[in-house]
Protein backbone atom coordinates (compact mmCIF):
# COMPACT_ATOMS: atom_id res chain seq x y z
CA UNK A 1 0.00 0.00 0.00
CA UNK A 2 1.06 3.33 -0.85
CA UNK A 3 2.21 5.43 2.03
CA UNK A 4 0.17 8.12 3.92
CA UNK A 5 0.08 11.07 2.05
CA UNK A 6 -2.78 13.61 4.44
CA UNK A 7 -1.53 16.72 2.68
CA UNK A 8 -3.11 15.47 -0.95
CA UNK A 9 -6.26 14.18 0.99
CA UNK A 10 -9.01 17.13 1.29
CA UNK A 11 -9.43 17.06 5.07
CA UNK A 12 -13.04 19.02 4.47
CA UNK A 13 -14.48 16.16 3.58
CA UNK A 14 -13.99 13.79 5.79
CA UNK A 15 -16.93 14.55 8.24
CA UNK A 16 -19.88 15.16 6.30
CA UNK A 17 -20.88 17.25 9.39
CA UNK A 18 -24.40 18.09 8.06
CA UNK A 19 -24.67 14.46 7.79
CA UNK A 20 -23.12 13.15 11.01
CA UNK A 21 -25.15 11.25 13.52
CA UNK A 22 -27.63 10.70 10.86
CA UNK A 23 -26.18 7.72 8.99
CA UNK A 24 -23.35 5.66 9.17
CA UNK A 25 -20.90 6.34 6.24
CA UNK A 26 -20.70 4.67 2.88
CA UNK A 27 -17.86 3.92 1.41
CA UNK A 28 -17.47 2.71 -2.70
CA UNK A 29 -15.26 -0.74 -3.32
CA UNK A 30 -13.92 -0.76 -6.82
CA UNK A 31 -12.06 -4.33 -7.85
CA UNK A 32 -10.62 -5.51 -11.70
CA UNK A 33 -7.42 -7.17 -10.49
CA UNK A 34 -8.25 -10.03 -12.82
CA UNK A 35 -11.24 -11.99 -14.33
CA UNK A 36 -14.09 -10.08 -12.58
CA UNK A 37 -15.32 -6.33 -12.88
CA UNK A 38 -16.74 -5.68 -9.48
CA UNK A 39 -18.47 -2.79 -7.72
CA UNK A 40 -19.58 -2.71 -4.01
CA UNK A 41 -21.02 -0.13 -1.49
CA UNK A 42 -19.94 -0.76 2.32
CA UNK A 43 -20.92 1.11 4.85
CA UNK A 44 -18.87 1.79 8.15
CA UNK A 45 -21.17 -0.46 9.89
CA UNK A 46 -19.66 -2.72 7.77
CA UNK A 47 -23.24 -3.95 5.98
CA UNK A 48 -22.84 -4.49 2.58
CA UNK A 49 -25.32 -2.28 1.07
CA UNK A 50 -24.77 -3.61 -2.50
CA UNK A 51 -22.14 -6.51 -4.09
CA UNK A 52 -22.11 -5.66 -7.77
CA UNK A 53 -19.91 -8.79 -9.90
CA UNK A 54 -19.89 -8.37 -13.76
CA UNK A 55 -20.15 -12.28 -14.91
CA UNK A 56 -23.03 -12.71 -12.25
CA UNK A 57 -25.03 -10.67 -13.12
CA UNK A 58 -27.42 -9.24 -16.45
CA UNK A 59 -24.66 -7.42 -17.06
CA UNK A 60 -22.83 -10.25 -18.06
CA UNK A 61 -25.39 -11.50 -20.85
CA UNK A 62 -25.53 -7.81 -21.58
CA UNK A 63 -21.96 -8.05 -22.80
CA UNK A 64 -21.80 -11.77 -23.79
CA UNK A 65 -19.00 -12.23 -22.23
CA UNK A 66 -16.66 -15.35 -21.85
CA UNK A 67 -14.96 -16.54 -18.81
CA UNK A 68 -12.35 -15.61 -18.62
CA UNK A 69 -12.52 -12.68 -19.85
CA UNK A 70 -8.96 -11.25 -19.33
CA UNK A 71 -8.40 -8.28 -21.68
CA UNK A 72 -8.42 -5.00 -20.03
CA UNK A 73 -10.91 -3.54 -22.69
CA UNK A 74 -13.55 -5.97 -21.06
CA UNK A 75 -12.91 -3.96 -17.96
CA UNK A 76 -13.40 -0.77 -19.33
CA UNK A 77 -16.51 -1.83 -20.94
CA UNK A 78 -18.03 -3.18 -17.70
CA UNK A 79 -16.69 -0.93 -15.24
CA UNK A 80 -19.20 2.41 -15.36
CA UNK A 81 -22.05 -0.03 -15.72
CA UNK A 82 -21.08 -2.04 -12.98
CA UNK A 83 -20.24 1.11 -10.67
CA UNK A 84 -23.59 2.23 -11.78
CA UNK A 85 -25.22 -0.57 -10.94
CA UNK A 86 -24.00 -0.49 -7.42
CA UNK A 87 -25.15 2.63 -6.54
CA UNK A 88 -28.48 2.06 -7.72
CA UNK A 89 -28.92 -1.18 -5.60
CA UNK A 90 -26.95 0.76 -2.26
CA UNK A 91 -29.60 3.41 -3.14
CA UNK A 92 -26.89 5.73 -2.97
CA UNK A 93 -25.71 9.10 -4.56
CA UNK A 94 -21.53 9.68 -5.34
CA UNK A 95 -22.02 12.92 -2.58
CA UNK A 96 -23.05 10.17 -0.24
CA UNK A 97 -19.83 8.81 -0.45
CA UNK A 98 -16.86 8.97 2.07
CA UNK A 99 -14.32 7.55 0.57
CA UNK A 100 -13.28 5.02 -2.40
CA UNK A 101 -11.31 1.59 -2.65
CA UNK A 102 -9.42 0.27 -5.13
CA UNK A 103 -7.63 -3.24 -5.58
CA UNK A 104 -4.15 -2.02 -6.88
CA UNK A 105 -2.35 -5.60 -6.18
CA UNK A 106 -2.23 -8.50 -7.24
CA UNK A 107 -3.10 -8.80 -11.05
CA UNK A 108 -2.75 -7.93 -14.76
CA UNK A 109 -1.58 -4.27 -14.94
CA UNK A 110 -3.82 -3.30 -18.10
CA UNK A 111 -6.69 -5.23 -16.03
CA UNK A 112 -6.45 -3.18 -12.64
CA UNK A 113 -5.24 0.09 -14.09
CA UNK A 114 -9.03 0.34 -15.31
CA UNK A 115 -10.49 0.02 -11.87
CA UNK A 116 -7.40 2.42 -10.31
CA UNK A 117 -8.60 4.70 -13.26
CA UNK A 118 -11.91 4.95 -12.33
CA UNK A 119 -11.53 5.08 -8.42
CA UNK A 120 -9.13 7.99 -8.94
CA UNK A 121 -10.73 9.84 -11.12
CA UNK A 122 -14.19 9.80 -8.71
CA UNK A 123 -12.18 10.48 -5.54
CA UNK A 124 -11.09 13.26 -7.30
CA UNK A 125 -14.11 14.68 -8.80
CA UNK A 126 -16.05 13.80 -5.27
CA UNK A 127 -12.51 15.12 -3.37
CA UNK A 128 -13.09 12.24 -1.31
CA UNK A 129 -9.83 9.85 -0.45
CA UNK A 130 -8.80 7.07 -1.57
CA UNK A 131 -7.62 3.59 -0.34
CA UNK A 132 -5.42 0.89 -1.75
CA UNK A 133 -6.87 -2.31 -1.27
CA UNK A 134 -4.93 -5.73 -1.65
CA UNK A 135 -6.73 -8.25 -3.32
CA UNK A 136 -5.66 -11.30 -0.98
CA UNK A 137 -6.10 -9.59 1.61
CA UNK A 138 -9.47 -8.86 0.94
CA UNK A 139 -10.36 -12.07 0.90
CA UNK A 140 -9.41 -12.82 4.36
CA UNK A 141 -11.69 -9.48 5.20
CA UNK A 142 -14.04 -11.91 4.20
CA UNK A 143 -14.34 -13.48 6.92
CA UNK A 144 -14.28 -10.19 9.21
CA UNK A 145 -17.52 -9.04 7.00
CA UNK A 146 -19.25 -12.63 7.31
CA UNK A 147 -18.47 -12.90 11.29
CA UNK A 148 -19.99 -9.72 12.35
CA UNK A 149 -17.30 -9.13 14.91
CA UNK A 150 -13.25 -9.01 15.30
CA UNK A 151 -11.58 -12.37 13.92
CA UNK A 152 -7.86 -11.20 14.16
CA UNK A 153 -5.62 -12.38 15.28
CA UNK A 154 -5.91 -15.07 13.14
CA UNK A 155 -4.37 -17.93 10.68
CA UNK A 156 -5.00 -16.67 7.37
CA UNK A 157 -5.68 -19.12 4.09
CA UNK A 158 -6.64 -17.72 1.05
CA UNK A 159 -6.77 -20.58 -1.53
CA UNK A 160 -7.96 -20.00 -5.31
CA UNK A 161 -7.09 -20.07 -8.89
CA UNK A 162 -4.61 -18.13 -8.84
CA UNK A 163 -3.78 -18.75 -4.57
CA UNK A 164 -2.60 -21.20 -2.23
CA UNK A 165 -1.45 -18.36 0.94
CA UNK A 166 -0.97 -19.05 4.54
CA UNK A 167 -0.73 -16.02 6.41
CA UNK A 168 -0.32 -14.73 10.50
CA UNK A 169 -3.04 -11.92 10.34
CA UNK A 170 -1.91 -9.86 13.13
CA UNK A 171 -4.72 -7.58 12.84
CA UNK A 172 -7.09 -6.83 9.71
CA UNK A 173 -4.25 -4.92 7.46
CA UNK A 174 -1.14 -6.28 8.81
CA UNK A 175 -0.48 -9.73 7.58
CA UNK A 176 2.50 -11.44 7.44
CA UNK A 177 3.20 -14.28 4.60
CA UNK A 178 3.60 -17.66 6.11
CA UNK A 179 4.14 -19.92 2.72
CA UNK A 180 2.12 -20.48 -0.42
CA UNK A 181 2.97 -22.86 -3.65
CA UNK A 182 5.68 -23.16 -4.86
CA UNK A 183 4.36 -24.25 -7.81
CA UNK A 184 0.31 -24.48 -9.05
CA UNK A 185 -2.19 -22.92 -7.09
CA UNK A 186 -5.20 -25.51 -5.39
CA UNK A 187 -7.51 -24.04 -7.58
CA UNK A 188 -5.69 -24.23 -10.36
CA UNK A 189 -5.21 -28.08 -9.63
CA UNK A 190 -8.58 -28.25 -9.81
CA UNK A 191 -9.21 -26.86 -12.94
CA UNK A 192 -6.78 -29.06 -14.86
CA UNK A 193 -7.40 -32.01 -13.42
CA UNK A 194 -11.28 -31.12 -14.48
CA UNK A 195 -9.68 -30.72 -17.88
CA UNK A 196 -7.67 -34.23 -17.77
CA UNK A 197 -11.14 -35.74 -17.02
CA UNK A 198 -13.15 -34.39 -19.27
CA UNK A 199 -15.14 -32.81 -16.86
CA UNK A 200 -15.18 -29.11 -18.96
CA UNK A 201 -14.58 -25.44 -16.71
CA UNK A 202 -14.70 -24.51 -13.88
CA UNK A 203 -13.01 -27.24 -12.54
CA UNK A 204 -14.02 -26.95 -9.05
CA UNK A 205 -17.83 -27.46 -9.49
CA UNK A 206 -16.93 -30.03 -11.99
CA UNK A 207 -14.62 -31.81 -9.58
CA UNK A 208 -16.78 -31.38 -7.00
CA UNK A 209 -19.65 -32.71 -8.48
CA UNK A 210 -18.06 -35.91 -9.94
CA UNK A 211 -16.28 -36.76 -6.51
CA UNK A 212 -19.52 -36.80 -4.92
CA UNK A 213 -20.56 -40.51 -6.31
CA UNK A 214 -16.64 -41.32 -6.29
CA UNK A 215 -14.62 -43.20 -3.21
CA UNK A 216 -11.92 -40.96 -1.91
CA UNK A 217 -10.00 -43.74 -1.13
CA UNK A 218 -9.78 -45.65 -4.25
CA UNK A 219 -6.20 -43.87 -5.27
CA UNK A 220 -4.02 -42.89 -3.35
CA UNK A 221 -2.28 -39.41 -4.81
CA UNK A 222 0.75 -37.42 -3.13
CA UNK A 223 0.22 -35.00 -0.44
CA UNK A 224 3.10 -32.86 -1.16
CA UNK A 225 5.06 -31.81 2.05
CA UNK A 226 2.07 -33.59 4.31
CA UNK A 227 4.64 -34.46 7.01
CA UNK A 228 6.93 -31.86 6.68
CA UNK A 229 6.99 -28.67 9.16
CA UNK A 230 7.57 -26.11 6.17
CA UNK A 231 4.06 -24.12 5.37
CA UNK A 232 3.67 -24.73 1.78
CA UNK A 233 2.15 -26.60 -0.94
CA UNK A 234 2.58 -28.15 -4.06
CA UNK A 235 0.15 -29.09 -6.26
CA UNK A 236 1.54 -30.34 -9.38
CA UNK A 237 2.78 -33.27 -8.27
CA UNK A 238 -0.16 -34.47 -7.72
CA UNK A 239 -2.00 -33.10 -10.94
CA UNK A 240 0.19 -35.29 -12.53
CA UNK A 241 0.03 -38.06 -11.16
CA UNK A 242 -3.77 -37.82 -11.65
CA UNK A 243 -2.85 -37.36 -15.34
CA UNK A 244 -0.38 -41.03 -15.18
CA UNK A 245 -3.04 -42.38 -13.30
CA UNK A 246 -5.68 -41.79 -16.67
CA UNK A 247 -2.93 -41.80 -19.41
CA UNK A 248 -0.26 -43.88 -18.63
CA UNK A 249 3.64 -42.99 -17.67
CA UNK A 250 4.68 -41.20 -19.84
CA UNK A 251 1.27 -40.32 -21.32
CA UNK A 252 -0.33 -41.25 -24.00
CA UNK A 253 -3.00 -39.80 -26.19
CA UNK A 254 -6.45 -40.82 -24.85
CA UNK A 255 -10.42 -39.67 -25.06
CA UNK A 256 -11.75 -38.68 -21.71
CA UNK A 257 -15.01 -39.28 -22.61
CA UNK A 258 -14.21 -43.33 -22.99
CA UNK A 259 -13.02 -43.08 -19.33
CA UNK A 260 -15.80 -45.38 -17.57
CA UNK A 261 -18.19 -43.03 -14.95
CA UNK A 262 -17.19 -44.93 -11.78
CA UNK A 263 -13.32 -44.26 -12.65
CA UNK A 264 -13.79 -40.56 -13.00
CA UNK A 265 -15.57 -40.15 -9.88
CA UNK A 266 -13.34 -41.94 -7.85
CA UNK A 267 -10.16 -40.38 -9.67
CA UNK A 268 -12.06 -36.79 -8.59
CA UNK A 269 -12.99 -38.17 -5.19
CA UNK A 270 -9.25 -39.55 -4.58
CA UNK A 271 -7.91 -36.18 -6.12
CA UNK A 272 -9.79 -34.04 -3.95
CA UNK A 273 -9.23 -35.87 -0.90
CA UNK A 274 -5.42 -35.42 -1.52
CA UNK A 275 -5.69 -31.66 -1.61
CA UNK A 276 -8.02 -31.21 1.15
CA UNK A 277 -6.04 -33.39 3.03
CA UNK A 278 -2.70 -30.95 2.46
CA UNK A 279 -4.89 -28.08 2.78
CA UNK A 280 -6.57 -28.69 6.85
CA UNK A 281 -3.29 -30.61 7.51
CA UNK A 282 -1.25 -27.30 6.58
CA UNK A 283 -3.93 -24.69 8.88
CA UNK A 284 -3.14 -27.24 11.72
CA UNK A 285 0.33 -26.84 11.15
CA UNK A 286 0.29 -23.23 11.29
CA UNK A 287 -2.17 -22.65 14.16
CA UNK A 288 0.27 -24.81 16.32
CA UNK A 289 2.88 -22.83 15.08
CA UNK A 290 1.48 -19.36 15.69
CA UNK A 291 -0.43 -20.70 18.80
CA UNK A 292 -3.44 -18.81 17.21
CA UNK A 293 -7.23 -20.54 18.04
CA UNK A 294 -8.76 -18.78 15.10
CA UNK A 295 -8.41 -19.95 11.34
CA UNK A 296 -9.69 -17.14 8.33
CA UNK A 297 -10.59 -18.89 4.71
CA UNK A 298 -11.54 -17.32 1.62
CA UNK A 299 -10.92 -17.77 -2.00
CA UNK A 300 -12.69 -19.68 -4.61
CA UNK A 301 -11.88 -23.05 -3.41
CA UNK A 302 -13.42 -22.45 -0.41
CA UNK A 303 -16.42 -22.85 -1.26
CA UNK A 304 -15.99 -26.92 -1.96
CA UNK A 305 -18.39 -29.27 0.23
CA UNK A 306 -15.59 -31.54 0.86
CA UNK A 307 -13.08 -28.84 2.40
CA UNK A 308 -15.87 -27.29 4.12
CA UNK A 309 -17.33 -30.47 5.96
CA UNK A 310 -13.36 -31.11 6.77
CA UNK A 311 -13.09 -27.52 8.76
CA UNK A 312 -16.11 -28.10 10.37
CA UNK A 313 -14.69 -30.94 12.36
CA UNK A 314 -11.83 -28.48 12.87
CA UNK A 315 -14.73 -26.79 14.50
CA UNK A 316 -15.57 -29.39 16.72
CA UNK A 317 -11.77 -29.80 18.05
CA UNK A 318 -12.19 -26.44 19.26
CA UNK A 319 -10.61 -23.99 16.44
CA UNK A 320 -12.86 -20.66 15.73
CA UNK A 321 -13.19 -21.66 11.92
CA UNK A 322 -14.42 -18.80 9.76
CA UNK A 323 -15.58 -19.33 6.23
CA UNK A 324 -17.79 -16.79 4.34
CA UNK A 325 -20.84 -17.81 2.15
CA UNK A 326 -20.06 -18.73 -1.32
CA UNK A 327 -20.57 -15.43 -3.03
CA UNK A 328 -18.17 -13.91 -0.41
CA UNK A 329 -15.55 -16.43 -1.31
CA UNK A 330 -15.13 -15.91 -4.92
CA UNK A 331 -13.67 -12.68 -6.52
CA UNK A 332 -15.91 -10.09 -5.35
CA UNK A 333 -15.47 -5.81 -4.39
CA UNK A 334 -17.51 -6.17 -0.80
CA UNK A 335 -14.66 -7.88 0.90
CA UNK A 336 -12.56 -4.78 -0.06
CA UNK A 337 -14.16 -3.31 2.96
CA UNK A 338 -10.75 -3.80 4.78
CA UNK A 339 -10.72 -0.31 3.16
CA UNK A 340 -12.71 0.99 6.02
CA UNK A 341 -9.38 0.13 8.66
CA UNK A 342 -7.58 1.41 6.32
CA UNK A 343 -9.85 4.59 6.93
CA UNK A 344 -10.05 4.15 10.10
CA UNK A 345 -6.30 4.73 10.81
CA UNK A 346 -6.04 7.24 8.36
CA UNK A 347 -3.90 5.62 5.86
CA UNK A 348 -4.95 7.45 2.50
CA UNK A 349 -3.12 6.48 -0.70
CA UNK A 350 -1.91 9.42 -2.71
CA UNK A 351 -2.65 10.61 -6.35
CA UNK A 352 0.14 8.90 -7.53
CA UNK A 353 -0.84 5.67 -6.36
CA UNK A 354 0.23 2.92 -8.93
CA UNK A 355 -0.71 -0.74 -9.42
CA UNK A 356 1.65 -3.53 -8.73
CA UNK A 357 1.49 -6.79 -10.83
CA UNK A 358 2.02 -9.97 -9.19
CA UNK A 359 2.61 -11.32 -5.49
CA UNK A 360 5.87 -9.34 -4.72
CA UNK A 361 7.52 -10.30 -1.58
CA UNK A 362 9.56 -6.95 -1.73
CA UNK A 363 7.15 -3.89 -2.51
CA UNK A 364 8.02 -2.69 -5.91
CA UNK A 365 6.04 -0.27 -8.50
CA UNK A 366 5.51 -1.24 -11.73
CA UNK A 367 8.11 0.80 -13.73
CA UNK A 368 6.30 3.28 -16.85
CA UNK A 369 8.18 1.46 -20.24
CA UNK B 1 30.71 -21.56 -39.28
CA UNK B 2 28.08 -22.66 -41.59
CA UNK B 3 27.13 -25.69 -39.29
CA UNK B 4 24.68 -23.65 -37.45
CA UNK B 5 21.51 -25.94 -36.30
CA UNK B 6 18.40 -25.23 -35.69
CA UNK B 7 17.30 -27.68 -34.13
CA UNK B 8 18.41 -30.10 -30.63
CA UNK B 9 17.54 -32.70 -28.08
CA UNK B 10 18.07 -32.79 -24.29
CA UNK B 11 17.20 -36.01 -22.80
CA UNK B 12 17.14 -35.27 -19.17
CA UNK B 13 16.79 -38.51 -16.94
CA UNK B 14 16.33 -37.68 -13.69
CA UNK B 15 15.07 -33.65 -12.13
CA UNK B 16 18.38 -33.08 -10.94
CA UNK B 17 19.75 -33.38 -14.80
CA UNK B 18 16.40 -30.96 -15.71
CA UNK B 19 18.32 -28.57 -13.20
CA UNK B 20 21.22 -28.78 -14.64
CA UNK B 21 19.63 -27.82 -17.91
CA UNK B 22 18.25 -24.71 -16.28
CA UNK B 23 21.47 -23.72 -15.35
CA UNK B 24 22.92 -23.72 -18.39
CA UNK B 25 19.91 -22.23 -20.29
CA UNK B 26 20.17 -19.13 -17.69
CA UNK B 27 23.91 -18.69 -18.28
CA UNK B 28 23.58 -18.28 -22.33
CA UNK B 29 20.26 -16.23 -22.01
CA UNK B 30 20.41 -12.95 -23.27
CA UNK B 31 18.09 -9.87 -22.48
CA UNK B 32 14.87 -9.80 -25.16
CA UNK B 33 15.16 -13.45 -25.29
CA UNK B 34 11.60 -14.71 -26.00
CA UNK B 35 10.87 -18.92 -25.22
CA UNK B 36 7.91 -20.54 -26.51
CA UNK B 37 7.38 -23.35 -24.11
CA UNK B 38 5.42 -26.18 -25.14
CA UNK B 39 4.34 -29.23 -23.96
CA UNK B 40 1.07 -31.27 -22.05
CA UNK B 41 -0.05 -30.49 -18.51
CA UNK B 42 2.70 -31.96 -16.35
CA UNK B 43 5.31 -32.07 -19.15
CA UNK B 44 7.56 -29.72 -16.33
CA UNK B 45 6.85 -26.34 -18.22
CA UNK B 46 6.68 -24.73 -14.74
CA UNK B 47 9.37 -26.49 -13.79
CA UNK B 48 11.86 -25.50 -16.36
CA UNK B 49 11.02 -21.89 -15.65
CA UNK B 50 11.52 -22.28 -12.14
CA UNK B 51 15.20 -24.02 -12.65
CA UNK B 52 16.14 -20.82 -14.84
CA UNK B 53 14.84 -18.39 -12.51
CA UNK B 54 16.48 -19.76 -9.68
CA UNK B 55 20.02 -19.88 -11.43
CA UNK B 56 18.81 -16.53 -12.60
CA UNK B 57 18.99 -15.64 -8.59
CA UNK B 58 15.34 -15.58 -8.13
CA UNK B 59 14.05 -17.01 -4.70
CA UNK B 60 12.40 -20.53 -6.17
CA UNK B 61 9.64 -19.29 -3.77
CA UNK B 62 8.27 -16.69 -6.00
CA UNK B 63 7.97 -19.11 -8.99
CA UNK B 64 4.90 -20.73 -9.02
CA UNK B 65 2.76 -21.13 -12.09
CA UNK B 66 0.95 -18.00 -13.83
CA UNK B 67 -1.88 -20.05 -15.30
CA UNK B 68 -4.56 -18.22 -13.01
CA UNK B 69 -2.69 -14.74 -13.00
CA UNK B 70 -1.23 -15.20 -17.22
CA UNK B 71 1.50 -13.64 -16.41
CA UNK B 72 4.14 -13.17 -13.20
CA UNK B 73 7.51 -11.20 -13.24
CA UNK B 74 10.30 -12.09 -11.51
CA UNK B 75 13.46 -10.24 -10.73
CA UNK B 76 16.63 -11.64 -11.06
CA UNK B 77 20.19 -11.59 -13.33
CA UNK B 78 17.75 -10.13 -15.71
CA UNK B 79 13.78 -9.44 -15.50
CA UNK B 80 11.82 -12.33 -16.42
CA UNK B 81 8.44 -12.46 -17.41
CA UNK B 82 7.06 -16.06 -16.95
CA UNK B 83 3.18 -15.99 -19.34
CA UNK B 84 1.08 -19.20 -19.49
CA UNK B 85 -1.84 -18.81 -22.28
CA UNK B 86 -3.44 -21.99 -21.33
CA UNK B 87 -6.28 -19.71 -20.65
CA UNK B 88 -6.81 -17.77 -23.31
CA UNK B 89 -8.73 -17.87 -26.19
CA UNK B 90 -6.15 -17.16 -28.84
CA UNK B 91 -3.69 -14.64 -30.16
CA UNK B 92 -5.83 -11.28 -29.37
CA UNK B 93 -5.77 -11.96 -26.17
CA UNK B 94 -2.43 -12.41 -25.41
CA UNK B 95 -1.84 -8.89 -27.29
CA UNK B 96 -5.03 -7.35 -25.32
CA UNK B 97 -2.75 -8.59 -22.55
CA UNK B 98 -0.27 -5.78 -23.49
CA UNK B 99 2.15 -8.87 -24.22
CA UNK B 100 4.35 -7.19 -26.97
CA UNK B 101 5.72 -4.48 -24.12
CA UNK B 102 6.72 -7.32 -22.65
CA UNK B 103 7.89 -9.34 -25.53
CA UNK B 104 9.96 -5.94 -26.89
CA UNK B 105 11.34 -5.39 -23.68
CA UNK B 106 14.74 -6.07 -22.02
CA UNK B 107 13.78 -8.95 -19.74
CA UNK B 108 13.84 -12.83 -20.88
CA UNK B 109 10.20 -13.94 -21.51
CA UNK B 110 8.92 -17.28 -20.78
CA UNK B 111 5.72 -18.52 -22.06
CA UNK B 112 4.16 -21.72 -21.28
CA UNK B 113 1.27 -23.09 -23.86
CA UNK B 114 2.42 -21.33 -26.89
CA UNK B 115 1.21 -23.71 -29.13
CA UNK B 116 -1.92 -22.26 -28.83
CA UNK B 117 -0.64 -18.87 -30.25
CA UNK B 118 -0.98 -19.38 -33.91
CA UNK B 119 0.46 -16.07 -35.26
CA UNK B 120 1.69 -13.27 -32.91
CA UNK B 121 4.09 -14.88 -31.13
CA UNK B 122 8.27 -15.13 -32.75
CA UNK B 123 9.83 -16.83 -30.38
CA UNK B 124 13.82 -17.22 -30.63
CA UNK B 125 13.47 -19.97 -28.92
CA UNK B 126 10.71 -22.75 -29.01
CA UNK B 127 11.25 -25.59 -26.13
CA UNK B 128 8.83 -29.01 -26.77
CA UNK B 129 8.93 -31.27 -23.36
CA UNK B 130 7.64 -34.35 -23.41
CA UNK B 131 7.54 -37.05 -21.02
CA UNK B 132 9.36 -40.50 -21.67
CA UNK B 133 9.28 -41.78 -17.84
CA UNK B 134 7.94 -41.07 -14.74
CA UNK B 135 11.19 -38.50 -14.14
CA UNK B 136 13.03 -38.42 -17.14
CA UNK B 137 12.12 -36.18 -19.99
CA UNK B 138 12.85 -34.94 -23.63
CA UNK B 139 13.67 -31.02 -23.92
CA UNK B 140 13.40 -30.72 -28.06
CA UNK B 141 15.23 -27.32 -28.74
CA UNK B 142 14.53 -25.39 -32.55
CA UNK B 143 14.92 -22.07 -32.98
CA UNK B 144 14.58 -20.19 -37.06
CA UNK B 145 16.34 -16.93 -36.03
CA UNK B 146 20.31 -16.08 -35.89
CA UNK B 147 20.23 -15.06 -32.77
CA UNK B 148 18.28 -18.41 -31.75
CA UNK B 149 21.42 -20.66 -33.36
CA UNK B 150 23.88 -18.70 -31.52
CA UNK B 151 22.18 -19.39 -28.45
CA UNK B 152 21.57 -23.04 -28.86
CA UNK B 153 24.95 -22.97 -29.81
CA UNK B 154 26.21 -21.88 -26.53
CA UNK B 155 23.36 -23.85 -24.76
CA UNK B 156 25.12 -27.51 -26.03
CA UNK B 157 28.59 -25.97 -25.08
CA UNK B 158 27.21 -25.21 -22.02
CA UNK B 159 25.72 -27.82 -20.83
CA UNK B 160 28.81 -30.57 -22.03
CA UNK B 161 28.48 -33.98 -23.75
CA UNK B 162 25.17 -35.97 -23.50
CA UNK B 163 26.40 -38.48 -21.69
CA UNK B 164 26.73 -36.16 -18.69
CA UNK B 165 23.07 -35.65 -19.16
Amino acid sequence: MSEPMPDEVPQTSFGFSSRAGTRPRRLLCVESSCDETAAAIVDEDLRVLSSVVASQTALHARFGGVVPEVASRAHVERILPVLDEALREAETRLEDLCAISVVTNPGLVGSLLVGLTAAKTLAMILQIPLIAVNHIEAHLYACRLHARRDVFPAVGLVVSGGHSNLYHCREAVDFELLGSTIDDAAGEAFDKVAAILGLGFPGGPAVQQAASTGNPRAYRFPRSFLKEDRLEFSFSGLKTAVLYEVAGKPPAPYDAAQIPRQRVADLAASFQEAVVDVLVAKCRQALEASGLKTLCVGGGVAANARFRERLDEMRAGGIDVIVPPLSLCTDNAAMSAVAWESFHRGRFAGWDLDVTAGLVRKPRAVKPR
Amino acid sequence: MNFVSNSWTFQSRSEEATARLGVALASVLERGTVVALIGHLGAGKTRLVQAVATAAGVDRREVSSPTFVLVQEYEGRWPIYHFDVYRLGGDDEFLDLGAEEYLNGDGICFIEWADRLEGSLRPDLRITIGATGEFEREFRFETMSPGGMALLDRLKASIGPPESA
